[in-house]
């Protein structure tokens, strides 16, 4: 059965199959959709699960994670503000090791007011111990939230999971969706069966309480091994996925025609495609451009990254996304992942509009500075009356 | 606080999240530096109200099989609630090391 | 007293200081509720006084979790017990004043307009005392604390009366002085479903600033004197409970003065200041005698 979707109708009928027992959630553009349908599966009696209609993200967080605690398969939604008033109770789900997943809608944090994308929300809690994905399809926002649950589920991993979707562009454009049955959905999820429950009056343990220097060490290395034991969790997911729906998944990351390119883009979201068609373009023109999309951001891909970056010339790292005095996140994590020097390219700014001519022009501009002997450097791409202070 | 040694685990051996999976556990701590001093019951005075049991912060006070009220000083911190509210007075505090 | 099961569920070895009201409302508490019962505490005394790592002192589970958020973690806990289909746990968040009057009161509110199923006792020590005795919105007029060093100007939050505003089914305020009132009403809130809150006066050594022998004797005077009322509010009617009962009028309570100057912390109040701390007690009394009329 074939579906027309938005981005966020897919995550509901994803969190639908993976069969989520308790979702808490409190509305903001652009979530509200995602939660709307959930709880109206719920009402009509199509899924089984609680819907907590709860005060704020704070406590939609906490109630996860509560819920988690006794070994419940939980999943909430948010965006921008609300992420970031969440922010307290998402490191604790992290820290805590509960495997809550999440969907993030990235939009732009205020002031001023913005409803329109923006990464820097999202990966403002790139600290926290989740694994963080990003979606660049509606297809893929409806296998993310499925695979998310297996991925935070598996004993190796234990932690939570938050996927991104570009607010708008994925999160309300109706696409082509083809969900698996339930019965695949189950085979590649089986029910959770309170493996990972912490809360049991039978066997009494008391969670959370004050921790000195001499331990603490160890209970952060212990996430840090399972953050990274994850990057093999996701690509068997993903391949069991790929399997069960009979569509190829990319694992950490998913490479366009990066094969014997001189410049490469390194892109997350749903802009993606329209890298990728740029990179045909330009192809097409003789110029030998590639795409390297991060689907995976925690833990973040580096030694695949670095294979795929080897012998580039240039390497243009797209973020969507910007950290005050230091630059962009993802290009400065690509920099120090992989020891390449991009050209580290802002853009997309509070929803600004990306087309295929500018991740064409970006390629060419990376490529022209790198042959012009450039070293790398940040350049704020389509801004109004801008000057460059490159190296 | 003189806390019991316990072995430092590695990291694999602690449960995730640092769970405490031991119920009850604190009965290892030693409060018994904490007080100044401690209660001396007077059995001859003692009416068996079990004041001092009900409002013992930290179940320090027992009963025996004979059902006499005993104080567990292991686990007594010295606070003395248990002597300003006995009736009849037959519990007073002593200094340590007295 | 003979109501209440030898089985102790809160152990000691614990780090409460010598004399702590709240720890030993805790251990009369958990007799009450019995082991069935999930504790769910946020930022507050209580989460330091379970001790130190890998030592606990509770034989029931305990689920620590952040100051703002213990009613949303009690009710997200109740939704997934709910979902395995386990109903007879006794779901209880023990919170400060602080967790509950200030920081926390989003998430209470909003686990009360929704229903949820827990019990929710405030152990009310009029402070931050986990930090060191700063003014928190449960803190009464004329008290010193660090960040109200002459004494607080404001009067106290009545956390009790929003609850009820909640109509929530169960309300009663308590005091760890009487503890066989505090286990009935513990009692009643388990029989019953729904949303149920306790606030429980809780006398701090150091922060009210007394000798800890004295922790039975100043929560005795708050209620002899009137400055704390027990009360229980259920089926949309309120009844004085304990010694309360009895002080209607404003005649057979003991006068204010006696509370106050067995504490360190209203020190130096001067006579206009007590005149006005008295004013809002016969307020408060006028309020709760009027509830119990309907």
């Amino acid at each position: 059965m074939n579906l027309i979707a938005t981005g966020n109708h897919a995550v509901a009928y994803g969190v639908k199959a993976a069969r989520a027992e308790v979702i808490a959630a409190y509305p903001i553009t652009p979530q509200t959709q995602i939660i709307e349908k959930l709880s109206e599966f719920i009402e009509r009696g199509e899924m089984g699960a609680k819907f907590m209609r709860v005060e704020s993200e704070h406590s939609a967080m906490a109630a996860c994670i509560g819920a988690s605690a006794c070994g419940a398969r939980t999943f909430t939604a948010t965006s921008s503000q609300g992420l970031l008033y969440m922010s307290e109770m998402v490191f604790w789900a992290g820290l805590g090791s509960f495997p809550v997943v999440m969907a993030v809608v990235t939009r732009t944090l205020a002031p001023p007011w913005s409803i329109w994308n923006e990464h820097t929300d999202m990966l403002s809690q790139r600290d926290a111990g989740w694994i963080m994905m990003m979606c660049d399809s509606v297809q893929e926002a409806y296998d993310a939230s499925i695979q998310a649950f297996r991925i935070a589920e598996d004993r190796r991993v234990r932690q939570p999971v938050m996927f991104g979707l570009d607010a708008f562009s994925l999160s309300h454009t109706s696409e082509r969706l083809d969900p698996i049955g339930q019965e695949e959905a189950d085979a590649f999820l089986p029910s959770p069966d309170g493996q990972w429950k912490v809360i049991d009056v039978q066997e009494p343990a008391t969670y959370g309480n004050l921790v000195g220097p001499e331990r603490m060490m160890e209970i952060r290395h212990s996430i840090m091994e399972r953050v990274k034991e994850s990057a093999k969790v996701i690509e068997e997911a993903a391949s069991d996925f790929g399997r069960v729906s009979g569509r190829k998944q990319a694992g950490l990351v998913e490479e366009y025609r990066t094969s014997g390119a001189e410049v490469i883009l390194v892109v997350a979201g749903a802009s993606s495609g329209d890298a990728m068609d740029a990179a045909d373009a330009l192809r097409d023109e003789g110029v030998k451009a590639g795409v390297a999309r991060l689907r995976v951001l925690r833990p973040f891909p580096s030694e695949r990254l670095r294979e795929t970056l080897k012998g580039c010339r240039a390497v243009a790292v797209m973020d969507r996304d910007y950290s005050f005095g230091s630059g962009g996140i993802i290009g400065h994590e690509v920099a120090s992942a992989t020891g390449v020097r991009p050209f580290n390219y802002i853009a997309g700014i509070g929803g600004r509009d990306l087309s295929v001519n500018d991740f064409a022009g970006i390629a060419s501009d990376a490529l022209r500075r790198a042959e012009a002997g450039n070293e790398g450097g940040e350049i704020w791409w389509g801004m109004k009356g801008y000057q460059e202070h490159l190296p | 606080m003189k806390c019991v040694k316990t072995t430092l685990k590695g990291w694999k051996e602690i449960p995730e999240g640092g769970a405490i999976i031991e119920p009850g556990s604190s009965v290892n701590f030693d409060v018994t530096a904490w007080r100044t001093s401690s209660p001396v019951i007077d059995q001859s005075k003692c009416t068996k109200c079990g004041m001092c049991f009900l409002y013992c912060p930290d179940s320090a006070i027992e009963i025996d099989e004979a059902g006499n009220y005993r104080v567990n000083l292991s686990y007594c911190k010295g606070c003395g609630i248990c002597a300003k509210g006995c009736a009849p007075k037959a519990i007073t505090m002593v200094k340590e090391g007295h | 007293m003979r109501s209440l099961t030898d089985e102790e569920y809160y152990l000691p070895g614990n780090a409460a200081c010598p004399g702590c009201a709240a720890v030993m409302a805790m251990r009369i508490g958990l007799k009450v509720l019995g082991p069935r019962t999930v504790l769910v505490v946020p930022a507050c005394c209580m989460s330091v006084v379970q001790g130190y790592y890998p030592k606990t002192p509770s034989k029931i589970p305990i689920f620590n979790t952040a100051f703002a958020a213990s009613a949303a973690t009690a009710s997200g806990i109740r939704a997934a017990l709910e979902m395995k289909g386990i109903r007879d746990v006794n779901i209880v968040c023990w919170a400060g004043d602080g967790g509950t009057a200030d920081i926390g009161i989003q998430s209470l509110s909003g686990a009360a307009e929704r229903g949820d199923d827990l019990i929710y006792v405030c152990y009310d020590n009029e402070a931050y005392m986990n930090t060191g005795t700063q003014r928190s919105g449960s803190t009464p007029e004329g008290a010193r604390t660090t960040t109200t060093i002459t004494g607080k100007s404001e009067g106290k939050k009545d956390v009790p009366g929003i609850m009820i505003a909640h109509r929530i089914p169960y309300v009663a305020t308590a005091c760890t002085s009487y503890p066989l009132d505090f286990a009935n009403k513990l009692r009643r809130a388990i029989s019953m479903k729904g949303t149920r809150y306790i606030h429980l006066l809780s006398p701090c050594p150091p922060g009210w600033r007394y000798p800890a022998e004295k922790t039975v004797a100043v929560g005795k005077l708050a209620v002899e004197t009137g400055a704390w009322i027990l009360y229980e509010w259920f089926g949309g009617r309120c009844r004085l409970t304990g010694p309360s009962s009895g002080l209607a009028e404003r005649s057979k309570r003991r006068p204010l003065e006696e509370y106050l100057g067995i504490q360190g912390r209203f020190s130096g109040a001067d006579p206009s200041k007590i005149e006005e701390m008295k004013r809002r007690i016969d307020e408060e009394w006028e309020r709760t005698i009027a509830l119990c009329k309907g």
